[in-house]
C-alpha cells in the first residue's frame, strides 16, 4: 500500500525523522489559518500517489493566508496524470541550500534491505541512477543486523555526505530505518532530504510503502488506506476477504490460484483478438479451496459489475474436487437468486483436474439455462468472448 | 530419483494439530509420504492419530529429528508464528523446510533468510507461500494433490500452485521426476535456478518447465543461468501478460512496477536462452511434449 506524503511525513514525525510543521485540508478555505500558524508563506502541495506533480502545477509557493486559499482552490480538483487531487498538504516554507536522497527498501533480487543514497537529491532518483549511477550509493542492509550507527556511517561515507551533515545524516537514516521496520514498510523514501539556511537536515517530501502482509500486527494502517479511491467494486470484495482486482474490459473472471487467473486474464485477452477486442474485466482469485459460499460471493461481485457482458468460471480441482466446486456453482447461483439478484449473464465453466467428470456431469444434470461449459481453458475462454461480443 | 525430495524422505509437520496441518498431513501421509512426527510444545509427548496412523508429536524440530531421523520439515504455522518456526528449523539445522504458509510480512521473510545465510545455509528453505513439492509416488511434502500423476521424466518449478497442477495434469501420461512450487512472494528461499540446477544434475528428469509470472527479476536470471548452465531442454510458461502496472495480482510478488516485471521481458529473456516459451499452458505442455518425442 503506498502512502500519500503527508502520511509518509505523520509516520516520519512519529519515529523522529526531522519534518517540518504541516497539515493536510481537503477545502480551500481551511488554508488561511494554517498559513497563519506558520507566519504566513506556506507551500501548498497536491496530496496524490504519483511522481512529477511539482512539474504538473500541483506545488505552489504563497505569500500569505488569502493566497494560500487561492492556491489551494486553484489545486484541489485539478488532475494530474489521471489521479484527482481531493487534499493538499500545507507545509512551512524552507530554506533549501543544498538537496540529498536517502531510501531504504526490499531488494528482491539479493533477497535483503538495501539503503541507497546520494548527495545529488531533488530529483528522480530513477535519472540520477541512469545518468549517474556513481553518485547513487547502494549498501546492503542485513534484516537481523539492521541499520546500526556504523552501518549508517558507511552509507553517509558511501554516498559522499558533506563533513558538516555527515552526522545528522547518520542519525536521519537510523530514525528512517526505525520507520522501515516498526511499519513493515517495504520502501521509506526521502527526496529531497535537505540541508537548511541555518545548516539543519529536514526531510522535506517522502515516499512509503507499507506491507498489506503485515495488517495483522499493524493495526494503525487500515486507517491509512485511501477508501476513497478504491474502486467500489474493490472495496466491495475486500470487505468479503476476495482477492479482486478491477480491470477495463468485458469478460469476468474467476478462478483459483493467483498464477491461473493471471493466466486466465492472458488467455481471455487472446481469444478476445479475434472476438471484437474483448479484454477480462477482473481479476479475481477464489483460493485452492473455492466453497460454494466464497463462489456465490465472487459471482455476485462480477454479475454486479455493469462492464461485464459474459464470465469464465475456470477451476483446477486440485486440493478440492471439481464435483464439489460444481456443487458450490449450482448452489451459489440459487443463494443469488434466492436473494432476488439477477442472474443474466451468460457463464462459461471449465472445470478440471480432480473429479472433472463428476463435476461436469453435476452442471449438465442442473441444466442452468445460462451455464455453458467447455472442457478445454483455451475452448473456454474462447467461448466467454465470443459472447462477451455479442 | 528426484530432486530435494524421495521416498527415504523423513517428514515431520510444524503446525501439524491446526485444521490445515492436519488435513494436508492426511493427505501426505495417504500418498506414501514417510511423516514421522508433528511439532507442537503445548502438545510434546502426545500423539495424535492420523486415519490409523499413530503420529507422535514433538515439542521442538530438534528433539524430532533426534528421536526419528527427520531431514524434512513442512511448516503449516499461521503467519505471525512462521519466521519463528523457520528460524527454528535453521536452528536445528534440518536439511529441508517447505514454508506453506501464506500471508507472511515480507521483513519476517527477509529476516528468517538472512538468518539462514548467517548460519551457513544448512537448511534449503522453500516458500513460503507456496504449495511445496513432490516426487510423484516417493514422497509429497505439502500441499500439490498427489493423484495428478506419476514419476516420469519432466521436472517442473513454479512460482504458481494452481498453474503447477494444471501442467501436472495436461502432462500427466509422461509423469514427473519432481514438481516444486517455489511460491509468489517477493523473498523466496529456493529459487528457480537452485530447482534448475538440481534438475540438470538429476538423471531421471530429462526436460524441465518452467513457470513464472510477472513481478521481480527471478526469470531474466533464471534464462542467463539457463544459457549457461542448463542442457536439459526446457519450456517456459509466464503469466501475467494483461496485468496492468501498479495492481498485485494475489501473490505478494506480482506486480509490475514501471518497466521491471513484465511478463513480455521475461519471454523475451527466456527465449533469448533458448527457452520454448508457451503461448497459454496448454501450448506450453503441447511444446513440451514435443520435445519428449
Amino acid at each position: 500500500m503506498d502512502l500519500f506524503e503527508y502520511q509518509a511525513r505523520d509516520l516520519f514525525a512519529k519515529h523522529g525523522v526531522p519534518v517540518l510543521d504541516g497539515d493536510v485540508i481537503e477545502t480551500a478555505a481551511d488554508a488561511a489559518a494554517i498559513a497563519e500558524r506558520f507566519g504566513g508563506r506556506a507551500v501548498v502541495k497536491a496530496q496524490v500517489k504519483v511522481g512529477g506533480r511539482g512539474k504538473a502545477g500541483g506545488v505552489k509557493l504563497a505569500a500569505d493566508p488569502a493566497d494560500a486559499v487561492a492556491k489551494a482552490e486553484a489545486i484541489l480538483g485539478m488532475d494530474i496524470k489521471g489521479h484527482t487531487v481531493h487534499k493538499v498538504m500545507l507545509a512551512q516554507t524552507a530554506d533549501i541550500k543544498d538537496e540529498y536522497y536517502v531510501s531504504f527498501l526490499l531488494d528482491r533480487t539479493n533477497r535483503t534491505f538495501l539503503a541507497m543514497a546520494s548527495v545529488e537529491g531533488g530529483v528522480e532518483i530513477e535519472v540520477v541512477a541512469e545518468e549517474n549511477p556513481d553518485a547513487l550509493a547502494k549498501i546492503p542492509v542485513d534484516a537481523n543486523e539492521g541499520c546500526t550507527p556504523e552501518k549508517a556511517a558507511e552509507i553517509v561515507a558511501a554516498a559522499k555526505f558533506p563533513a558538516d551533515v555527515a552526522d545528522q545524516v547518520a542519525d536521519v537514516l537510523q530514525q528512517l530505518w526505525k520507520v522501515f521496520i516498526a511499519e513493515d514498510a517495504l520502501l521509506v523514501e526521502v527526496n529531497p532530504l535537505i540541508k537548511s539556511g541555518d545548516g539543519k537536515i529536514i526531510a522535506l517530501d517522502g515516499k512509503v510503502s507499507l506491507d498489506e502482509n503485515a495488517e495483522f500486527r499493524q493495526p494503525g494502517h487500515e486507517a491509512l488506506e485511501d477508501k476513497a479511491a478504491a474502486n467500489p467494486l474493490e472495496a466491495a470484495a475486500k470487505a468479503k476477504g476476495l482477492n479482486y482486482v478491477k480491470l477495463d474490459g468485458e469478460v469476468g473472471i474467476i478462478g483459483n490460484g493467483a498464477g491461473l487467473v493471471m493466466s486466465t486474464l492472458d488467455v481471455v485477452a487472446y481469444a478476445g483478438e479475434n472476438h471484437g477486442g474483448v479484454k477480462p474485466a477482473n481479476f479475481l482469485d477464489i483460493g485452492g479451496g473455492a466453497s460454494a459460499e466464497v463462489m456465490a460471493n465472487g459471482l455476485e461481485i462480477i454479475l454486479g459489475d455493469t462492464d461485464v457482458k459474459s464470465v469464465f468460471v475456470n477451476v483446477f480441482g486440485g486440493i478440492t474436487a471439481c464435483d464439489a466446486v460444481a456443487n458450490g456453482i449450482v448452489q451459489a447461483l440459487a443463494l443469488l437468486e434466492e436473494k432476488g439478484e439477477a442472474v443474466t449473464k451468460p457463464l462459461v465453466v471449465r472445470l478440471d483436474g480432480n473429479n472433472a467428470e463428476l463435476g461436469r456431469q453435476i452442471l449438465t444434470d442442473a441444466n442452468h439455462p445460462l451455464v455453458q461449459q467447455v472442457d478445454t481453458m483455451d475452448g473456454a475462454a474462447d467461448r466467454a468472448a465470443e459472447l462477451a461480443n455479442k | 530419483m528426484a530432486i530435494f525430495l524421495t521416498k527415504d524422505s523423513k517428514v515431520i509437520v510444524q503446525g501439524m494439530t491446526g485444521s490445515e496441518g492436519m488435513k494436508h498431513t492426511r493427505r501426505m501421509l495417504a500418498s506414501g509420504t514417510q511423516i514421522v512426527g508433528g511439532v507442537n510444545p503445548r502438545k510434546a509427548g502426545t500423539t495424535v492419530d492420523v486415519d490409523g496412523t499413530e503420529v507422535p508429536v514433538f515439542g521442538t524440530v530438534a528433539e524430532a529429528m533426534e528421536k526419528t531421523g527427520a531431514d524434512v520439515t513442512v511448516i503449516f504455522v499461521p503467519p505471525k508464528f512462521t519466521k519463528d518456526a523457520v528460524v527454528e528449523a535453521i536452528d536445528a539445522e534440518i536439511g529441508l523446510a517447505v514454508v506453506i504458509t501464506e500471508g507472511v510480512p515480507v521483513h519476517d521473510s527477509a529476516a528468517f533468510w538472512a538468518y539462514a545465510g548467517s548460519k551457513g545455509n544448512k537448511t534449503r528453505i522453500i516458500g513460503p507461500n507456496c504449495p511445496g513439492l513432490i516426487s510423484p509416488e516417493q514422497s509429497n511434502a505439502g500441499i500439490i494433490p498427489a493423484d495428478i500423476t506419476k514419476s516420469g521424466p519432466i521436472g517442473l518449478v513454479s512460482k504458481s500452485g494452481t498453474l503447477t497442477y494444471q501442467l501436472m495434469y495436461e502432462l500427466r501420461d509422461l509423469g514427473f521426476s519432481s514438481a516444486v512450487g517455489i511460491g509468489g512472494d517477493p523473498v523466496i528461499g529456493t529459487t528457480h535456478i537452485d530447482a534448475l540446477a538440481a534438475f540438470e544434475a538429476d538423471p531421471e528428469t530429462k526436460i524441465i518447465v518452467m513457470i513464472g509470472e510477472i513481478g521481480g527479476d527471478a526469470e531474466e536470471r533464471a534464462a542467463a543461468y539457463i544459457a549457461e548452465h542448463v542442457t536439459k531442454p526446457v519450456v517456459g510458461y509466464v503469466a501475467g501478460f494483461t496485468a496492468p502496472e501498479g495492481k498485485t495480482m494475489g501473490h505478494a510478488g506480482a506486480i509490475v512496477s514501471g518497466s521491471s516485471g513484465t511478463a513480455q521481458a521475461k519471454k523475451e529473456a527466456l527465449e533469448a536462452a533458448g527457452v520454448k516459451v508457451g503461448k497459454t499452458p496448454s501450448e506450453t505442455a503441447r511444446l513440451a511434449r514435443e520435445l519428449i518425442g
